[in-house]
């Protein structure tokens, strides 16, 4: 790090003090080294940015980079009949971050500029030639493949991600919310006004929904993680063991879960399931309940009816995996333990499942963070429902805090409260993974199993 | 001793298929019932099409399907919606994500870890925090409501770069040696890329696109917030979900079972011809992490 930061201002002393003038004039101007130096595909790239910048900044960037410290002081008033358009804090927060980070980007571009410039002039001075117009075009499809391969998915990413996320990131902290919706109100920083709100447990903090929200989001990832994958792990034994006729045919019966799209099946099983579903209807029917079984209603009915559901979705993408990783594990290692004398069970324990957990230990771990942030089956299903008094802000008892977050988006429309959530998420996300990933056996002794 | 061996085998295989013919008929029971059930007519005359109490329909109608064509809704729109955003996403997200997944495996730049990590501590967001932010970027354009479908695509494909894990680690695992022979023989970067990798890459880019295709069909989240209240941009997802969502008024719930049906067929069709790529990308993504 220190030698990077060493370099990048040695090469701007060595510009300003020994560069030509072609080389100083480029400190301003772009580009203007390397037209001279008759680089032309270059130096055009370099100038055109550079106009393109001022441009920006000037036409549009500039004045809403100016207002980000307040994000807006006139409000929208009506006038008479006529409304009077004031600052718009939606757009002066989003156009001030993307302007923040085109002048990032321009400082990154000056200084490659600069380097350039520097190299450029060391090679003349030491006999060398440029690289003429089509060796610097024909780098881009072989030593500078990278950034013809990387520069579409980059931006994308950027626009369509990194930006928003660090928008969303910053209304965390504003009180942007139903009753401040631009255009016609503004919205402004209040600090950890939101943060001090989520995690108060007093009358006016939602804490305690926090916390219960928290709390069901765990168990239900561990144990949708878990269930699903020794579960699976069992059914996919079950198939490969010698003897079994078929073995095709029950394993695409188990595929037709991942093949057939979520909201078909997932909508249907939830109409299953309800109090006047088939299963209540036919167990009424045969005279084996009185009244519906509340599968929907009852809070705690609901978590478990969801965790089996899952299971019904978990088992056969588990199975699918574990059929091919059985098929690794040396016969021979069976054969010995047979003639040992050892049961299946002990097998299990002590070939089969070392061997899936040690291999398997990245994959549980992905699928426990997707399972935190599991909105289809969740939202499907019950839409975080069944509500309870106990939980404000719309919390339902099965609600993930990825749901909770979506309804506080579109429904309630509180977003600032929504970003809060959205970073608990990704914090969550992160200890998970940091910690998990730190324990797991393949990566602690990477040659463990080899 | 070896007959009772024999014996104990045999009983073991036998509750072993039983146990099978359990599991099938739990996880075969919602498709027959989605199937069984679209056969019964929402038409008051001949049969209520809201929720009942048996599964086998009392008269074998064919109205769920009519209704569907006939024009009083548009679902035949938001099919064709659906198998645009589907082959669109499945075409661009694939192309992109080997593009990235190549530069990132075969090219050491500046900056190639930081790009990775950053992209890994990005993931870790919740996809739907952008969603606001999104949709104002998209209204700009005007690929909202009506323009909800090239808007969608935009969204399916913009980021998919960072769902490069699998596809590069199929990359890792074809030797350099034959990048480096073709490129001593004067072949460029580009072309060891084109004819070269990607003629041997044909499992993963299957794998790659099969996902690709298959995500759209399920997309509820986006595609109602980005179509919000234009009945033409809906996708399949959005308008059946509504339907089941009216609280049975009216009966639309066999409806329901007959339109899940036509879309589920072709996805299911095409899943289970390419199984085995989808097998292979998931058991290897899933060993590496």
């Amino acid at each position: 790090m220190g030698n990077s930061v060493n370099e990048i201002f040695s090469t701007i002393g060595k510009a300003v003090k020994k560069g030509d003038f072609k080389t100083r004039l480029s400190i301003l101007i772009l580009g203007f080294g390397q037209l001279l130096r008759g680089q032309i595909l270059k130096g055009v790239a370099f100038l055109v940015l550079e106009a393109a910048f001022i441009w920006y900044l000037i036409g549009f960037g500039g004045k809403y980079f100016g207002k980000l410290n307040t994000l807006g002081t006139v409000a929208t008033q009506k006038v008479g009949r006529k409304t009077v358009y004031g600052d718009n804090s939606f757009l002066i927060l989003l156009f001030g971050i993307l302007t923040l980070f085109v002048i990032l980007f321009f400082i990154l571009l000056w200084y490659i500029n600069i380097k350039d410039n520097v190299k450029s002039q060391e090679m003349l001075a030491a006999g060398k030639k440029l690289p003429t117009n089509k060796e610097v075009f024909a780098s881009l499809f072989d030593k500078h493949f990278d950034k013809t391969l990387l520069a579409l998915p980059v931006t994308g990413i950027f626009v369509f991600t990194v930006l928003p996320i660090v928008f969303m990131i910053c209304v965390a902290f504003t009180n942007y919310d139903k009753n401040h919706q631009a255009p016609t109100n503004l919205f402004t920083w209040v600090g950890f006004e939101n943060f001090k709100r989520l995690l108060s447990f007093g009358q006016s903090g939602i804490g305690r929904t926090f916390i219960q929200v928290l709390a069901w989001t765990l168990i239900w990832a561990f144990f949708a993680t878990f269930i699903d994958y020794f579960l699976g792990l069992g059914v996919a034994i079950l198939i490969n063991k010698k003897g079994v006729k078929f073995k095709k045919l029950w394993r695409t019966i188990l595929v037709l879960t991942i093949a057939v799209p979520q909201f078909v099946s997932l909508l249907y099983i939830m109409k299953l399931f309800a109090n006047d579903g088939l299963l209540n209807g036919y167990m009424m029917k045969w005279g084996w309940i009185d009244s519906p079984i509340q599968f929907w209603v009852n809070p705690l009915l609901a978590r478990i009816t969801i965790i089996v559901v899952n299971i019904w979705i978990g088992i056969p993408y588990m199975m699918l995996i574990a059929t091919g990783l059985l098929m690794n594990i040396p016969e021979d290692l069976y054969e010995s333990a047979r003639i040992d004398g050892a049961t299946g069970w002990q097998m299990f324990k002590k070939i089969t499942l070392p061997y899936m957990l040690f291999v398997t230990g990245p994959f549980l771990l992905t699928q426990f963070t997707a399972n935190l942030n599991n909105f289809n089956v969740i939202y499907l299903l019950t839409q975080g429902k069944p509500l309870s008094v106990n939980l404000k802000e719309n919390a339902g008892s099965t609600d993930l805090l990825v749901t909770w977050l979506y309804k506080m988006t579109v429904t309630d429309t509180n977003y600032s409260l929504a970003a809060v959530i959205g970073i608990m998420v990704f914090i969550v996300t992160a200890v998970v993974s940091l910690v998990v990933y730190n324990t797991l056996p393949s990566v602690k002794d990477e040659e463990g199993f080899q | 001793m070896t007959k009772s061996y024999k014996k104990k085998r045999a009983v073991g295989n036998a509750v072993a298929h039983v146990l099978l013919v359990i599991i099938s008929i739990i996880w075969l029971f919602p498709f027959v019932g989605l199937i069984l059930q679209s056969f019964r007519s929402y038409d008051s005359k001949v049969e209520y099409g809201g929720m009942v109490d048996y599964l086998i329909p009392k008269h074998f109608s064919l109205d769920n399907y009519r209704f569907l064509f006939n024009g009083q809704t548009n679902y035949l729109k938001w099919y064709t919606n659906t198998i645009i955003i589907a082959f669109c996403v499945a075409a661009l997200q694939t192309i992109i994500v080997l593009c990235v997944s190549y530069a990132l495996s075969r090219m050491r730049f500046t900056g190639r870890t930081f790009l990775m990590r950053f992209w890994l501590i990005l993931g870790m967001f919740p996809g739907f925090l952008t969603m606001i932010c999104l949709y104002f970027l998209l209204k700009q354009f005007g690929l909202t409501q009506a323009g909800a479908v090239p808007g969608l695509i935009l969204v399916g494909v913009a980021s998919s770069g960072m769902g490069y894990y699998v596809c590069k680690g199929y990359f890792d695992t074809i030797p350099k040696a034959l990048d480096e022979a073709a490129r001593i023989d004067g072949a460029t970067r580009a072309r060891v890329f084109l004819t070269m990798t990607l003629p041997m890459s044909k499992p993963i880019i299957i794998y790659t696109a099969l996902v690709a295709f298959m995500a759209p069909w399920c997309d509820y989240v986006f595609a109602s917030y980005i179509a919000f209240g234009h009945d033409e941009s809906y996708n399949v997802a959005v308008a059946m979900t509504r339907w089941v969502w009216t609280n049975d008024y009216q009966g639309y719930f066999t409806r329901f079972c007959a339109g899940g049906i036509l879309v589920a067929i072709p996805v299911t069709v095409l899943f289970m011809c390419l199984q085995k790529y989808y097998v292979e990308g998931v058991t290897g993504g899933a060993v590496k992490g």
